[in-house]
């Protein structure tokens, strides 16, 4: 059922030429990915798809598409050809899927190599009641660190591409939407409780779903909002665009120092154990720390890009 | 006093259901932008906290009851309040204007006609 009204959405997408449309049904369909997910059990990546699919990316989207205008150009070739690609590679992956084991199946490789480690000693070695943060930040620390370098270095480029500008229009005190006043109060009022959610996820990652890519997230949803409702100027106040790249730099450096501490201590490279005489105690608190150093990433990068893309929309 | 909640939680669930049918509807079939926003408002205003509502009566007292609560006060708090920002941004777009024109255009059809 689900999977059908994915379907149905992605078609829609195709055959629209309203990039505004486009865009709303991306959310909805990330929405729905999310409500698959849960099906699943699949509770963090439900709770990451939903943040980030559902919520930032739209807003990215709708930012990028004041710079780029509302309606599909006509392309000029013909799609023959990339027809042709797409349907060799959909068949070969459909052909892969027929080796493949079944959905859930328990003999499956997948499930035979380090699953049964991770789920029976995960909680002796690591000590979390949640098992996908322990595999994610302790076992799969270098994967975890891999992708937190990824999302610093997209940051990166497109702040290497567009730049935060300097906005002229953009003071202080000045309001982006004229008078929806209830719009603001009730923002207002919505505002500590985002911050607050994203610090309960960041730091309650370790007995429930969360963690740091869903709370950095959560986190500069917050301010986007805050940006939208108050104007690029005030939020430019509350957090300058010149902090941005130290932060974002800052969550790979706490990242990549717990993995450094670790390994001058004579272990291996983000193995937590020796940040504390007790391993289990030290496996904590180095999963805290790197946790800490994805969300200040996600958060900084993100809002960098929501940055630099909101303050390019005046000038051009 | 079981029943009395039974009955009224079956009430609010019918009643939400319902008018999440007819807002559906209504989003589709009517015929200009500001009556489309109030059937979606209708919706998203009282069907969904009815549902809500219903669905709290049939819970015992535990954590997940208040969590319950919370997701209607965000609702309560959260969909009037972008209902009303659409149709505010939309009466500033001059949606109205179109809205009227169009109405009086048909007007003029029909007395035209008679």
């Amino acid at each position: 059922m689900l999977l059908g009204f994915l379907v149905l959405i992605a078609l829609a997408a195709i055959r629209l030429h309203d990039l505004f449309a486009v865009v709303m049904l991306f959310g909805v369909y990330s929405l729905m990915t999310a409500a698959l997910f849960m099906d699943l059990d699949a509770v963090d990546v439900a709770f990451t798809e939903a943040a980030v699919g559902a919520g930032v990316t739209t807003v990215l989207m709708l930012s990028s598409l004041r710079l780029t205008g509302r309606w599909e150009q006509r392309s000029k070739h013909s799609p023959l050809v990339p027809l042709i690609v797409v349907g060799v590679t959909g068949a070969a992956l459909i052909y892969g899927t027929l080796d493949a084991p079944l959905l859930g199946d328990p003999n499956a490789p997948v499930h035979q190599h380090v699953a049964p480690r991770y789920i029976e000693q995960g909680a002796a070695e690591v000590g979390m009641p949640n098992m996908v943060t322990a595999v994610l930040a302790s076992y799969r620390g270098y994967d975890t660190f891999g992708e937190t370098v990824v999302i610093f270095t997209a940051g990166l480029a497109v702040l290497l591409l567009l730049g935060i500008q300097e906005n002229p229009e953009a003071k202080p005190g000045r309001a982006a939407i004229g008078d929806q006043l209830v719009l603001r109060v009730v923002v207002k009022m919505l505002i500590p409780l985002i911050l607050l959610y994203a610090l309960y996820v960041q730091f309650h990652g370790d007995y429930g779903a969360g963690g740091g890519f869903q709370a950095g997230v959560i986190f500069a949803t917050g301010f986007v909002l805050y940006d939208l409702v108050f104007g690029e100027g005030n939020a430019r106040l509350v957090v300058p665009p010149r902090w941005l790249h130290r932060l974002a730099a800052l969550g790979v450096l706490i990242y990549g120092g717990v993995g450094l501490v670790s390994l001058l201590d004579g272990k291996a490279f983000l193995d937590y154990s020796v940040l504390s005489h007790d391993p289990v105690h030290g496996q904590h608190l180095g999963v805290l720390l790197v946790e800490l150093g994805v969300g200040i990433t996600v958060f900084s990068v993100i809002l960098a890009i929501f940055y630099a893309l909101s303050g390019r929309r005046r000038v051009s | 006093m079981n029943a009395v909640i039974d009955w009224f939680s079956g009430f609010c669930m019918l009643g939400g259901g319902f008018l999440c049918i007819t807002g559906g509807v209504g989003l589709l079939r009517l015929p200009d932008f500001f009556s489309r926003v109030h059937a979606a408002g209708v919706t998203e205003t009282l069907a969904a906290p009815l549902l809500l509502t219903g669905l709290m009566l049939q819970m015992d007292w535990s954590l997940d009851l208040f969590k319950v609560l919370m997701i209607l006060f965000l609702v309560l708090a959260t969909n009037p309040t972008a209902t009303h920002a659409m149709a505010k941004a939309a009466l500033h777009g001059g949606y109205l204007q179109k809205a009227r024109g169009a109405e009086h255009a048909a007007e003029e059809d029909a007395s035209s006609k008679a």
